[in-house]
């Protein structure tokens, strides 16, 4: 499952973080590391991009990013 | 509590390699000290640098490249000679993969041109966004230089229930941690202090190296991503790890999970609804201030400096010089100073937008908008901006960090039907097309007007498509924003960077506008001929006369051929070439050109009904509704301002895209003119 997939809302464990290398680089420097628990926060009104909690902070992705960390609830 | 905290040489042993290193020893006060401020975006770097440098600052560009620069001096000791003090971009890492961190990484290594490698770097780190933060100082401390962390925002943590221990950080990352509030100016002392210390003792860097040892392994049920990357990802998730070690031990939390305030406000302002109804809200006010409140200022500015030129003109004798002196400089330096207020006025916007954590959550809303035609939802404010003028517009796309999806925005944004276009339609709109309906209750005018501002935004749309997939394709950058606390914004830093903008588009745009201004006054004033007419109405012909014999009028009349399949004349081509100063000028040029007194408003009936009558040599008339038609779709495409163009010069630091942008605009503009005219005599009308 990826984050993509997730419910606004919902908890989950980051898993994996996988995608193209800027990508996974990227999302794993602003500390979406595998181990690290996030809150799906809302999607933004027309779908995309969604907003997620971890560490104590806020972090908006696109959903094409989001499809590349894969999470365990 | 005690605000500075000394290292401890106790060896952690949680994933680290601890070398010690003996080079880069800043030897006390025999150099000028030069000190780097690193740190993540919206930590309070600014704040925090401002409140060190006052307004002993400048601002530059990094050498071939449009990142900006900031530099300030520091007096940290009373006997040294103040630091040099180096504002680095807003950095989440150090790994080179942005063009601010490729920048921010040669100056700490000592390779940039005209700069010594740092002796001393302030980490800013934000309290209350601990671990984030200290993944950028976990790099910091690997280049072998005294790094001192700076603690902001402590205040906001304690309200989150956040409890620092000061002193395990400092002990656990080995380098000095001072809390500072930089608003109140307290920890500001201690700053200095331990800054000081290292310098005037000339302590050593301590640096280590976490490395993705044993411990630092992913454990089974957790994977890395298993690229090329692998071994950097690794290594990040190796120093999260450390980080996370750190946290455990220098942080005491009761309830991290609470909904803070941000977060609350959110459920307002990035609300499905709600969000975009303020948010639109938000962007009209804006538009409105720039569009209508910045009118005043700037109509003071432009009379201001019209009683100045007739002022001098009356004091000095009559010639050349004068002329030169009235015209040319004083008309092009309030044609410079005319721009302050916009650009003020929007700057104070932006500040305060992007201070209190807003900007963020406009991209957010707007992303899935702006992606779409492959724009950064960053782009909507510079673009709407550019609806009143484009010079302030694209200004602002520097709020756009990537640079590729920032020069799309800057290569559209003068599409945007601006202010001083809309002169050019008043008048065309006046001559040709006043009084007429569609559907009996809708007015022509208008209809026209709505279709301008429509085709500027169509054209930049397919534009912006076709650069994206083109000159400035590349794969799109990852989508990933912080949405930033709200925060109150400093009051000083807002004006700060409003008058560094004001006066960086004073110094590099404004002399650029400056000279062409003087150029374009010298082809409409050279080569002077002798008045051969003399009576009633003599001076307005005297003018037009003149200007015919120009090399301004030789300019347009060697441009006719050119410019007849649009259904212009060399006057009309007289006018283009002058309004390139402004577009607005078209109308005081054509009244010139037709003998109707220089200062005639766009809607004057002398020069609608002398626009209506010019007659060609055989006696057709010269302008039809057609030609008025493909004048205004001339006037949406064509890059016709100078001032633009010294601007994009200035923030792409180059010639080339201004030449890119001048040209490609001018073949879009004639395209379409020519299909509008050819197009319409070929439909039958005229």
């Amino acid at each position: 499952m990826t984050l993509a997939n997730l419910a606004v809302g919902s908890k989950a464990m980051v898993t994996r973080v996988a995608g193209r290398d800027a990508v996974s680089k990227r999302l794993m420097e602003m500390g979406v590391v595998p181990g690290v628990w996030i809150r799906v926060i809302k999607t933004a009104p027309f779908g995309d991009p969604i907003e997620i909690r971890l560490k104590g902070y806020n972090l908006a992705m696109r959903r094409n990013e989001a499809e590349s960390i894969e999470v365990s609830e | 509590m005690s605000k500075a905290h000394g290292t401890n040489e106790a060896d952690r042993s949680v994933g680290t390699d601890h070398r010690t290193a003996s080079m880069n020893v800043p030897k006390a006060a025999d150099h000028q000290v030069t000190i780097a401020i690193a740190g993540n975006p919206n930590a309070g770097k600014t704040t925090l640098f401002n409140a060190l440098t006052g307004l002993r600052q400048k601002v530059a560009n990094y050498p071939g490249v449009t990142v900006e620069r900031k530099e300030g001096r520091w007096r940290f000791d009373a006997g040294l000679e103040p630091a040099r003090l180096i504002d680095l971009p807003g950095l989440y890492s150090l790994d080179a993969t942005s063009l601010d961190e490729l920048l921010a990484r040669e100056v700490l290594m000592g390779r940039m041109k005209d700069l010594p490698k740092p002796d001393l770097i302030i980490a800013v780190v934000d309290a209350t966004n601990l671990e984030r933060n200290l993944y950028l100082v976990t790099q910091l401390i690997e280049f072998s230089i005294p790094v001192v962390i700076a603690l902001t925002m402590v205040d906001l943590a304690e309200k989150l229930h956040l409890e620092i221990d000061a002193d395990k950080l400092s002990e656990m990352m080995r380098i000095p941690v001072v809390s500072v509030k930089a608003r109140s100016k307290s920890g500001l002392e201690e700053i200095t202090s331990a800054v000081r210390k290292i310098v005037v003792e000339g302590k050593e860097a301590d640096p280590f190296w976490i490395g993705a040892s044993e411990a630092n392994e992913p454990s089974d049920e957790i994977h890395l991503s298993l690229t090329d990357n692998e071994a950097a990802n690794r290594q990040i998730f190796a120093r999260y790890n450390f980080i996370s070690d750190v946290y455990q031990e220098s942080v005491r939390t009761s309830d991290s999970e609470r909904a803070d305030i941000s977060e609350k406000i959110d459920s307002v302002l990035t609300h499905r609804f709600f969000g975009l109804v303020i948010l639109i809200g938000i962007l009209l006010l804006v538009f409105q201030t720039i569009f209508s409140w910045a009118a005043l200022p700037m109509d003071l500015l432009d009379r201001g400096f019209g009683s100045l030129g007739e002022f001098v003109r009356a004091d000095l004798p009559p010639g050349v010089f004068t002329d030169l002196l009235v015209d040319g400089v004083i008309a092009g330096v309030g044609g410079v100073l005319v721009f302050l207020p916009q650009i003020l006025l929007l700057f104070l916007f932006i500040s305060l937008l992007e201070d209190t954590g807003y900007m963020a959550r406009a991209a957010f809303l707007l992303d899935k908008l702006m992606s779409r035609v492959g724009l950064h939802g960053k782009a909507f404010l510079p673009l709407m901006s550019s609806f009143a003028c484009a010079i302030p517009g694209i200004m602002a796309t520097r709020t756009i960090e990537n640079r590729r999806d920032r020069l799309a925005t800057i290569l559209i944004a003068p599409f945007m039907s601006c202010s001083a276009r809309l002169p050019v339609y008043a008048l065309m709109i006046a001559a040709f097309f006043a009084g007429q309906t569609v559907l009996g209750i809708v007015s022509v005018g208008a209809v026209l007007m709505l279709a301008m501002y429509s085709l500027g935004i169509a054209v930049a749309v397919v534009v912006a498509f076709i650069l994206k997939k083109t000159l400035l394709k590349s794969p799109p950058p990852p989508f990933v924003m912080e949405l930033p606390p709200y925060r109150l914004p400093n009051l000083r830093t807002v004006i700060q960077n409003m008058v560094t903008r004001a006066w960086l588009f004073l110094k590099r745009a404004g002399t650029v506008i400056l000279a062409i201004s003087i150029i374009l006054w010298a082809l409409m004033y050279f080569p002077r001929t002798e008045p051969a007419v003399s009576g009633m109405g003599a001076e307005a012909g005297q003018k037009a006369a003149h200007l015919e014999s120009s090399y301004a009028g030789m300019l347009g009349k060697s441009i006719e051929p050119v410019i007849t399949p649009l259904g212009y004349d060399w006057k009309i081509g007289v006018a283009i070439i002058a309004s390139f100063a402004a577009r607005e000028v078209l109308v005081s040029t054509l009244s010139i050109i037709y003998n109707a007194g220089e200062d005639e408003p766009e809607n004057s009936p002398t020069l609608v009904s002398a626009i209506r009558e010019a007659k060609h040599a055989d006696g057709s008339k010269v302008w039809t509704p057609l030609t008025a038609l493909s004048l205004m779709v001339f006037f949406v495409l064509a890059m016709q301002c100078m001032s633009t163009l010294a601007v994009v010069r200035r923030e792409t630091n180059s010639w080339l895209w201004p030449a890119f942008m001048f040209g490609y605009m001018t073949v879009i503009a004639y395209a379409a003119a020519f299909l509008t005219y050819q197009g319409g005599k070929f439909l039958g009308f005229s």
